[in-house]
This record gives C-alpha cells, sequence and structure tokens, in this order.
C-alpha cells in the first residue's frame, strides 16, 4: 500500500479548471520532485492536500496510509501526519516561536497517544533540533515569521517539520528566496529527516534543490496533469531544454 | 511551584461555557429592597460608622438624587430600575475571622470552584489574599506578615473603625462624590472593598489581591478600594471579579482611588470576568466602574492593567492624574467583547506637573456581534511643560458583524509637549488560520493564540499567575467565535 495516493484528482478554482485528473503514489521512504512551470497548479495542488479552505477536490480520492483524507479539516490532516513547508511562512505577531511549537507538537502527541511533553522536556527537544538546523535559541523567542529573513522562515518551516515528524512532508518551493549557504541547510535538515517510513514531496521550478535532496522520481506538471515522470535525469533535462520541449512533446 | 501549575490544570480544566456560573447556598443577611435615605442609614448602621461617614454618604445621595445617567458612551440597555436592587448582602458569618477554619466551607468549595482556592493561594509565593463576597470582605491573608512592615492591608469597613483618620483624609480625594452617577451612587452605598496603606520607605513583600464575587440575585455590588502610597514605596496590587449566571442583569459600580506620594509606585491589575450574559444577550453584569489615580508626589508612578473578558456592558476609564513633576501614568488594556457584549472602555490621562508621562496601550478585540470601543483622553494642562503621552490603540476584528470604535480626546494646552496616537484595525487572517491549523492547532487553539499574541504587550504587564490564567480566559471567551 502506498503512503499517500492521490487517484484522478480534480479541481476547480473560480471555474476554472486547476486540476484535471491528477494521479500520484508515494511509497514510504521515497522522495519524489514535482516540478512545473508557474501556473501549472503546483501550489493548488499543495493547498489541496493540506485541506485548505476552498481548495476541495470536485472529484478524485487521496488516501493517507490507506484512509481518506477527503472528510478531514486540515488541522486533522496534519495531525495525522501531513506538513506543509509553506513556500511563504505567515507570519503571527506576538506568537513566540517556542511556545507554536510547542502546541503544535503536543497536539500531533495527543493525537498519537503520546504523553505531551512539559516544558522543559520540550525546551531540551527543541533547542536539540534547533542547533541542527543553525537555528539560535534567540529566533525561537521571537515572534513567528516576523522580522525573519528569507532563509530563517525556510529554515523555520524545516524545523518544525523535524519536530512534528509528519509521516509525508510537502516542500513548496522550499528553495525560493535562498542562498547557496541557507539552501545547503536547509536540504541538511531534510536529508536528515529521511528515513523508511515516511516520504516527501518536493515541489520546486528549479533543479538546483535537487542537487541537495535527491529525489527517487521527479514528476512534470503541466496544466494541471502530470506529463512526465522519470528519475532524478528528468530534473536535469529540464535545466538543460527549459519545460516547454517536454510540454510540446507531451 | 507545585500549587503553581495546580492553578493552570484547574484553569485548563473549563468547559466552554462561563465556568464561574454557579451558585453558592450560603445564608445571608440583605437590606430592603431598593434604595432610600433609610437604606444608606442601614448600611452605615450595619457597619457601625461613624457618624461623618453617615453624613458623607448621605450628601452623595442626595447628590446622586440630582444627577443623571451618563449617556455619552457607545452602549446600548434598558434604563436601569435603582428601586429593584438589593443594596446590601452579607453572608451570614461571623463578621471577624481570624483564620480560614472559620470561613464557611460552602464559601471555600465556592472559592475552589473558582480555580483558585484560599488555601492554594495562601501558598502560592507571596500573594496576600482579601476576598469580598457580594457585599462583604470575608477573609484577608497574611495580614500578620504585612502588618511587621507596617502595611496596613484590610477591608475598608475595619479601616473606618481602625484607622479612621487615614479614611477620612483620603476618601473621596481622587474621586470626589459628585464626580459622575455611578460614583456617586457608589459613596453612598458601598458596602466594603480593600484599605491598602504602604508606609514611607517601604516595598511592599508580595502581591496584594482582592477576590471579588457576586453570588446573590438582585444584588448589586458596590465595593470601594483605597490604596495609598507614602514616599519611597512600591505596590503591586490584583483584583479578579466573577458572578453567577443569570438571567438578569445585576449591577456592579466599583470606585478605585489611588494615592502615590514622592517617588512611590503603585501597579493596579485587573482580570475582569464578570458573567457576559448568553450568546443573546440576556442577563450579564453591567460593570460600571470609576477608578483613579493622583500621582501627588514628585517622580510617582501609577500603572493600571486591566484584561477585561467578561460583564454584558463594561463602562471603565482607569485614570491617571500626573501632578507631580516627572510623574508617570500608564494604561495597558486588553477589552475582549463576543457575542452581544458591549465594552466602552479607555483611561485619561491628565498631565499637571512637568515632564510627566505618559503611555496607553489598548488592545480591543470583538467578535460576534459586540462592539468594543476604546475612549480615551489625553489632557496636558498649560503647566505641564516637557511631557510626553503615547498611545497605541489596536483593534482585532473577528467574523463582519462586530464592531470596533476609537474616539481619542487630545487637549494640548503647551506646545512644549508631545502627544503621539497611533491606531490600527485588523482582522485574524485566513493565512494565519491555515497556517496554525496545518500544524494541527484546532481552530480554537489558533484564535487563541494568535489573539494572545496580538495582545502580548498588555499581559506582559501582568503578574505571572494571573497572566496564565488571563490568557485561557479570553481563550474561552472566544470559543466559538472563528469558523
Amino acid at each position: 500500500m502506498s503512503l499517500l495516493e492521490i487517484k484522478n484528482a480534480k479541481l476547480k478554482l473560480n471555474d476554472k479548471d486547476i486540476l484535471k485528473g491528477l494521479s500520484l503514489s508515494v511509497n514510504k521512504g521515497e522522495v519524489h520532485a514535482i516540478m512545473g512551470p508557474n501556473g501549472s497548479g503546483k501550489s493548488t495542488l499543495s493547498y489541496m492536500l493540506a485541506g485548505r479552505g476552498g481548495y476541495d477536490l470536485e472529484s478524485g480520492e487521496i488516501l493517507l496510509d490507506g484512509q481518506s483524507l477527503l472528510e478531514m479539516e486540515a488541522d486533522e490532516r496534519a495531525r495525522s501526519g501531513l506538513f506543509l513547508a509553506f513556500q511563504y511562512p505567515v507570519e503571527l505577531p506576538g506568537v513566540g516561536g517556542m511556545s507554536f511549537l510547542r502546541e503544535a507538537v503536543n497536539s500531533r502527541r495527543k493525537f498519537l497517544g503520546k504523553e505531551e511533553l512539559d516544558h522543559l522536556a520540550f525546551v531540551k527537544e527543541a533547542r536539540k533540533v534547533a542547533s541542527k538546523m543553525f537555528v539560535k535559541d534567540e529566533m525561537l523567542k521571537r515572534a513567528v515569521n516576523v522580522g525573519f529573513s528569507g532563509g530563517e522562515k525556510k529554515r523555520f518551516e524545516i524545523l518544525q517539520m523535524a519536530m512534528l515528524k509528519p509521516k509525508i512532508s510537502i516542500l513548496d518551493e522550499t528553495d525560493s528566496g535562498l542562498d547557496v549557504d541557507a539552501l545547503k541547510i536547509v536540504s541538511d535538515g531534510v536529508n536528515a529527516e529521511r528515513n523508511d517510513d515516511n516520504a516527501i514531496v518536493v515541489i520546486t521550478h528549479y533543479q538546483r534543490l535537487l542537487d541537495y535532496i535527491v529525489p527517487d522520481f521527479v514528476h512534470i506538471l503541466s496544466d494541471g496533469n502530470i506529463i512526465k515522470t522519470g528519475g532524478p535525469e528528468l530534473a536535469l533535462e529540464v535545466e538543460k531544454n527549459g519545460y516547454a520541449g517536454l510540454i510540446n512533446a507531451a | 511551584m507545585v500549587a503553581t501549575q495546580e492553578t493552570i490544570d484547574k484553569v485548563n480544566e473549563v468547559s466552554s461555557t462561563y465556568k464561574y456560573g454557579f451558585v453558592t447556598d450560603l445564608e445571608s443577611e440583605k437590606a430592603p429592597l431598593g434604595l432610600s435615605e433609610d437604606i444608606v442609614k442601614f448600611i452605615s448602621n450595619k457597619k457601625q460608622e461613624p457618624k461623618w461617614l453617615l453624613e458623607w454618604r448621605l450628601k452623595a445621595y442626595k447628590k446622586w438624587l440630582s444627577m443623571e445617567v451618563p449617556n455619552w458612551a457607545m452602549v446600548d440597555f434598558p434604563e436601569i430600575n435603582f428601586q429593584d436592587i438589593y443594596y446590601y448582602s452579607a453572608p451570614k458569618t461571623k463578621p471577624k475571622l481570624n483564620s480560614l477554619d472559620e470561613v464557611d466551607p460552602e464559601l471555600l468549595k465556592t472559592y475552589d470552584k473558582l480555580g483558585i482556592p484560599i488555601k492554594e493561594q495562601e501558598v502560592l509565593a507571596g500573594v496576600a489574599v482579601d476576598y469580598v463576597f457580594d457585599s462583604v470582605s470575608v477573609v484577608t491573608t497574611f495580614r500578620e506578615k504585612l502588618a511587621k512592615e507596617g502595611i496596613i492591608f484590610c477591608p475598608i469597613s475595619e479601616a473606618v473603625q481602625t484607622y479612621p483618620d487615614l479614611v477620612k483624609k483620603y476618601l473621596g480625594t481622587v474621586i470626589p462624590i459628585g464626580d459622575n452617577y455611578y460614583a456617586a451612587l457608589n459613596s453612598a452605598v458601598f458596602t466594603d472593598g480593600s484599605f491598602v496603606y504602604i508606609p514611607k520607605g517601604v516595598k511592599c513583600p508580595m502581591e496584594l489581591s482582592t477576590y471579588f464575587r457576586i453570588n446573590e440575585q438582585n444584588s448589586g455590588q458596590f465595593e470601594r478600594t483605597l490604596i495609598i502610597a507614602e514616599d519611597n514605596t512600591y505596590v503591586s496590587y490584583l483584583e479578579g471579579c466573577t458572578a453567577p449566571q443569570r438571567d438578569e442583569n445585576q449591577l456592579h459600580a466599583a470606585v478605585v482611588e489611588l494615592v502615590a506620594m514622592n517617588n512611590a509606585e503603585i501597579k493596579y491589575s485587573t482580570v475582569q470576568n464578570w458573567y457576559p450574559g448568553d450568546k443573546d444577550g440576556k442577563g450579564g453584569i453591567y460593570n460600571f466602574v470609576t477608578k483613579r489615580g493622583n500621582c501627588l508626589g514628585k517622580k510617582s508612578k501609577i500603572s493600571w492593567t486591566q484584561v477585561e473578558t467578561g460583564s454584558a456592558i463594561t463602562w471603565k476609564y482607569p485614570s491617571c492624574v500626573l501632578k507631580g513633576d516627572d510623574s508617570v501614568g500608564e494604561f495597558y488594556s486588553v477589552a475582549v467583547a463576543n457575542n452581544a457584549q458591549q465594552a466602552d472602555t479607555g483611561t485619561k490621562m491628565i498631565h499637571i506637573g512637568k515632564n510627566t508621562k505618559s503611555t496607553i496601550i489598548s488592545k480591543g478585540i470583538s467578535a460576534g456581534m459586540a462592539q468594543n470601543t476604546y475612549r480615551g483622553q489625553v489632557q496636558i494642562q498649560k503647566s505641564a511643560k516637557g511631557s510626553r503621552n503615547f498611545t497605541q490603540c489596536d483593534s482585532l476584528l473577528i467574523g463582519d458583524k462586530c464592531g470596533a470604535h476609537t474616539v481619542p480626546y487630545i487637549n494640548q494646552f503647551t506646545p512644549q509637549a508631545r502627544v503621539e496616537h497611533e491606531a490600527t484595525t485588523s482582522k485574524i487572517s485566513e493565512d494565519q488560520l491555515f497556517y496554525c491549523l496545518q500544524r494541527g492547532l484546532d481552530t480554537e487553539q489558533a484564535t487563541s493564540l494568535i489573539v494572545n499574541g496580538f495582545c502580548k504587550e498588555v499581559m506582559k504587564e501582568l503578574p505571572m499567575e494571573f497572566a496564565v490564567e488571563a490568557q485561557k480566559l479570553i481563550g474561552i471567551s472566544l470559543e466559538g467565535s472563528v469558523g
């Protein structure tokens, strides 16, 4: 059984067809990259999976570990182990990073039937993970994403992923706005979380991220459908020839 | 620490409805219904008050008769029948208690249900508490320890007997009996409240706290608090309030007077959680309160921090009169109004002395059909050269049927002063909510988190134990307002 199964997903926004019968299977232990030009439906796909209001499927099915996500609200999907690293992480003025993380982690733990972490245990764990991501204590004390640089925002996203230990992570344009050094830190963080029990879907414009997070499969998304699937070499082909050739060939 | 955790857990347990809505079955003694000169005499007589105080009350009563209900606030409610209220109600216990063992067990149970049991309060590091039940102060803890420092912390009715000179010297000096309609009413019929006196050079070693509770049906609560801080002193005072869930409206018209001498600092914090009425606006407390502090001395400081989540109607403007040169006034406020609640609250900063400073941070949160108004006055007298004021009013709207209003009055009579006013209005954005939900928080957790973030500048002014309670309270008051 696949960990994540998208079957014939169709979705409209403002009466316009955005996803047109998209299907995708992701198994445990795999990393999939979804590449595509602007307007191909990449962000819609991530919002749809995460259950954002207004992004409901017209038809089709999504299963996480065999369980349908369609009847679940966004927060239930998150607690069930679906994580979305945002392209544009949202600012929460006045909400301290540490307390935000703690609420999130304890919501997930509660769902899993584990004991909630007390304050001390949590801070210890958070600091350990944060240091791996080169996130300073001082940043965790600041309000979530407020005044963070582009790199800090993305590192904080991956820090949350590492703390929440999701089954499936969707990284939406995680490389956007990152310089090479920050890209390496973020990628190392993601790679450290790869294991045989989870899976990662990387959504990106560019091949460059895939040098650091090496995918098992690369899918080309165009006009609401996956038009081609291959290995890492497919990404190199995109880099060399652009999307146009692939799209025309399809 | 154990006790603090218990408090937190207790607060955590609260259900989605008003958790303080129970009634305690206590035998009580009441005055006849309504208000007249005889009732004023009855109250004074019950308290065995000196003649001067009875005369003072009667003068206030006459003044009140000649006054009209203020109608300038942005609140709407049917006319109050002042003859349909009990002005005196007291639990039938021994008037003076030396220890908790003498307190009526039913009453102890009540405080236990309130989530902050008296016993626990006692062990919580350094909080001395005065419990006012309906109109009567029931028990005051830690008095002996405070007395060693020369600090007086007792029911005002007792202070009238024991320290008549002090009470006579200051009562009504900050808020005169004819100050406004409700202050006049309070002056005529106040039954109890707290009295605090900090002698010269003493920093009060613990937080002083009063817990107010309205229990009786149809009874009003008219407490009166007087705090005097002599030269070079510091005191932090907290008040909390709750009331049972009842279908009719109940009146709470308190008066709080603060006096700060040279280099004295008074920090006054309130977590107000009177019953707000049901979803449709039935029942709830009318909270018509006059609070004012006089910074009489040089470099004196008075700081008001309030978290207002309760009451059907809130009409309240804790103010500072900055007479002493270099004196400082502060006002930090969070006002939450949900469902049919109405809040018209703010402050007045009257700058008289030179180089006086005031800071106003007001956070208004409106949800449901609620109306939330900030009304504030900053007055810089001609004498107040070199004075400064900074005002920040932020409003947060949840849903599209509520309202937020900001009404600042600024009167500046000298050019040698600086007044700043900033105001913002915002909504909880869908992006923020979705971000929180995607991390596994449910809608209510997310709202509470975002709202508490919005209020953070004010919440950090609250003493620790209160801050935890206040945070939960804000979350609870807004439950069901999003989604």
